[in-house]
């Protein structure tokens, strides 16, 4: 006698239910981690300011920031050597950054939490972001210009205030000045070298064609020294403030303003002010670039190169799997070739994506790209242009990586066509191509968007083979810009899949690195989920117009 | 019944405009089913046809189901050129030419024969472009002339007065009996010779059908009609002639009133007084 509550379904109905929530509770305890782990880096923590007594050694005062602890027994302290008189069980142990990376050589420091004495939190205690060693903390002491001290003790921090504002408004201008003017003149100057190295391979390099060259030459050259001369001036300007401040053991350094990107006080400031410090440093690291081996900054490149290769293989894969999807539904003969075919693309859609990876540096970059080479870009030789991994052969791996799905979907939404919509057509006279084009495809343009989505989906998150066919850990250039012809195929990009590899497992410093992780992949969701709703509201709409017909 | 004693290909009456049966005799004859045979794969789904369908009358096909009626009305546009390994052997004339002759554009044939489905088609398009559909296959790009069409068209379907202000709307959005009637619109828009109906009401209601069935009376002015159904007090109000047919034969034709009031054939006579079917 099976129990009632087998018999009318309620167990199975319970098994269903519990599958759902555990499906649920690990994607959304998965995001959550990511989400809180990624987003707490950003809070302008208080910095402490401690004695830190260890037997055997003299005490020493340490500043710095906790961003973790842990539980460790006592056991454990003991055997890796260290001798602490205690009955409890187990510890706390803090992971503290004391950042002064230049002065102590490490950013971070395990240390014991009952060993800590006389922990506060001095309101005057600066920290400082830089472009290299990452942060300052310490006690400003006081402000110099050419080395004459211009502010001391109180006055010193609202003097560094006003001349920080100075130094990153120059700082700015140095940047505009190196990586657009100039970088520009430098995008021209190697257009003319190539154009004088093409009239050289062509044997037309006689005077008259090459003086117009010659003429652009002097130009550019003059351009330069000119900027150069201005650069001169605004690095001469940003060079002559700096600061004295000291650290924990009392030991004086002197910072130049050219190297801080941010100064604040971190335990003077009021919550508001720490909310909007929070946001900029959001702000800093989603529109800004890298610094110090991708551990500081921004990741505005790996955003901008994802997004744009996603697209690029969009554009490619979309046509070229719905025009192969008709020809299998709409033309090809129903037979075992065509079955034959089917069940293969099937498949490729399960083949490892490295595969891929290796088969797009073999086809498209050594023998697509070096032929492009040879036949159009042979002035640039020996260094490649598209015989050397970039975004182009990127998307284009993707996109045979994904022509499967959309191939799939496509022909999926075909032959859920009503047959009774194709004879109408028929019955008006129309050919099948007129009734594909005019009728039929319309009608499956919902599937098609279903296929890129999931192309979308797919493509987003694969870094495998990007690694071999364009993907770099930092690229000095967009894959667009303001010079000519904007779109730079050739080039090299950052993706944010790689940066978390990259930063995560290559970071000389794993510690700093360690949430921005987490932000990274928080991003590569966001950046995926905002490009999927993108395309599922496309279809809906799409989708919308067609709804009669389902009923 | 002269056509049946008649030999593969051979059809002496090839030449002649009018048909010599007796009920045809003053009818000028549209589409000729000459020995007409169909086989889905190796199963034989019509035997033998002869028909003589005049013009501008309105022809019914009733039989029961399976009975192949839909199959043959598909012939007469080539329809069932679509279904894979259907064959199809002797002949069909619209006007005397052969349809299943090599050259015979197919697209052209639909145009001079129409046709509306059991259930209502109308593409996912909006009211005025599913009639202008067969129009602008044709090409025909000026605006006035496809408002005039389309409006001729709705109101020679009967739908003008009730989809004149929402011309531009989905046709998705109207009911089954008024989607029934645009599709019949769409189908005359491109003013065919033949308008073929297969079922157009057996999809509706009572009062859609009846409208349906008015409107097939004010047509068949225009148009040869072919229509099939399997309401026989349907064919009976609608038609001018009827066929019968069993199992994929062709057992009666004749005048409407003779069928169902004096049927030659025991089986049709069966089939009317509802003995089997």
């Amino acid at each position: 006698m099976t129990p009632k509550w087998i018999k009318n379904g309620d167990a199975w109905i319970w098994l269903n239910a519990a599958a759902v929530s555990i499906s649920i509770i690990i994607v959304v305890g998965l995001l959550g981690l990511i989400a809180v782990r990624g987003l707490s880096h950003f809070w302008p923590a208080s910095v402490m300011q401690a004695d830190y007594v260890f037997p055997g050694n003299p005490l020493s005062r340490i500043i710095g920031e906790v961003v973790d602890n842990e539980l460790v027994s006592i056991d454990n302290i003991r055997s890796s050597g260290i001798q602490i008189e205690t009955q409890e069980p187990v510890l706390e142990r803090l992971l503290l950054k004391t950042g002064n990376r230049d002065i102590l050589g490490t950013d971070f420091r395990w240390l014991i939490a009952i060993n800590l004495k006389n922990i506060h939190y001095p309101e005057n205690i600066i920290a400082l972001e830089r472009r290299e060693w990452g942060n300052f903390y310490g006690y400003i002491k006081s402000v110099k210009q050419h080395g004459q001290i211009i502010a001391e003790g109180e006055k010193a921090w609202p003097m560094l205030q006003q001349r920080l504002t100075r130094a990153l408004d120059l700082a700015k201008q140095i940047k505009q000045v190196e990586k657009n003017e100039i970088g520009d003149i430098n995008y021209e100057m190697e257009d003319l070298r190539l154009a004088e190295r093409r009239l050289q391979l062509d044997q037309e390099d006689n005077e008259s064609n090459l003086a117009p060259l010659h003429q652009a030459r002097k130009q550019l050259d003059a351009d330069y020294k000119q900027l150069q001369q201005r650069l001169n001036l605004l690095y001469q300007q940003i060079n002559q403030d700096s600061l004295v401040a000291t650290v924990a053991d009392g030991t004086e350094v002197e910072i130049a303003l050219a190297k801080i990107v941010r100064a604040y006080q971190p335990n003077a400031l009021s919550l508001l002010a720490r909310i909007g410090l929070y946001f900029e440093k959001l702000a800093e690291f989603i529109f800004d670039e890298p610094r110090e081996a991708n551990t500081e900054g921004g990741i505005f490149p790996a955003i901008f190169g994802t997004v744009m290769m996603v697209l690029i293989m969009s554009v490619l894969v979309t046509p070229f799997g719905v025009i192969a999807a008709v020809y299998l539904r709409e033309y090809a003969k129903q037979g075992f070739l065509t079955r034959t075919i089917r069940i293969a693309v099937n498949n490729l859609a399960g083949v490892p994506s490295i595969v891929y990876g290796v088969f797009g540096l073999g086809f498209f970059v050594y023998f697509l790209g070096g032929n492009i080479d040879q036949l159009f870009y042979s002035e640039a030789l020996p260094a490649p242009t598209f015989g050397t991994p970039g975004i182009l052969w990127s998307s284009l791996t993707l996109a045979i990586l994904t022509v499967p799905v959309v191939i799939v979907a496509t022909e999926e939404g075909l032959s859920r066509i009503p047959k009774a919509i194709r004879e109408g057509s028929l019955a008006l006279g129309a050919t099948k191509a007129e009734t594909l084009w005019r009728t039929v495809l319309p009608m499956a343009t919902p599937a098609m968007m279903t296929g890129m989505i999931l192309a979308v989906a797919r493509a987003a998150g694969e870094v495998a083979p990007l690694m071999l066919v364009g993907v770099v850990k930092l690229a000095p250039s967009l894959p667009l810009d303001d010079n000519f012809p904007f779109l730079h195929l050739d080039r090299k990009f950052m993706h944010l899949g790689f940066h978390i590899y990259d930063v995560g497992f290559q970071s000389p410093n794993v510690e700093a690195a360690r949430p921005l992780v987490f932000a990274t992949a928080l991003l590569l969701v966001l950046v995926i989920i905002i490009l999927n709703l993108a395309a599922i509201y496309i279809r809906n709409r799409l989708r919308e117009r067609y709804r009669g017909l389902e009923q | 019944m002269s056509n049946q004693t008649l030999t593969h290909g051979i059809r002496l009456d090839a030449l002649s405009r009018s048909s010599n049966k007796m009920y045809l005799k003053n009818e000028k004859i549209c589409l000729r089913a000459n020995d007409l045979r169909l086989f889905y794969g190796e199963k034989q789904a019509l035997k033998n046809i002869n028909l003589d369908i005049p013009e501008k009358r309105v022809s019914a096909f009733i039989g029961p189901s399976g009975c192949g009626k839909s199959t043959l009305l598909r012939c007469f546009n080539r329809m069932n050129d679509l279904v894979d390994n259907c064959r199809i052997e002797g002949s069909i004339d619209l006007y005397e030419q052969d349809i299943f002759a090599k050259g015979v554009d197919v697209a052209e044939l639909r145009r001079r024969v129409g046709m509306v489905f059991q259930k209502p088609n109308p593409f996912p398009k909006t009211i005025y472009e599913n009639v202008a559909y067969g129009l602008r296959l044709q090409g025909v790009k000026s605006r006035r002339q496809l408002d005039e069409v389309v409006e001729k068209s709705l109101k020679g379907a009967a739908l003008w007065d009730e989809v004149k202000d929402r011309l531009h709307d989905s046709a998705l959005g109207l009911s089954g009996g008024q989607q029934q009637r645009l599709v019949i619109a769409r189908a005359i828009a491109i003013e065919p010779e033949v308008l073929l109906l297969d079922e157009p009401a057996s999809a509706l209601d009572p009062i859609s059908t009846l409208k349906i069935e008015e409107l097939i009376n004010k047509l068949k002015t225009d148009y040869t009609i072919v229509i099939v159904t399997h309401n026989m007090q349907q064919a009976a109000r609608v038609s001018d002639f009827t066929a019968f047919m069993y199992m994929g034969e062709l057992i009666e034709f004749n005048d409407t009133d003779t069928i169902f009031t004096n049927p030659q054939q025991k089986q049709t006579e069966d089939y009317i007084t509802g003995r089997y079917g």
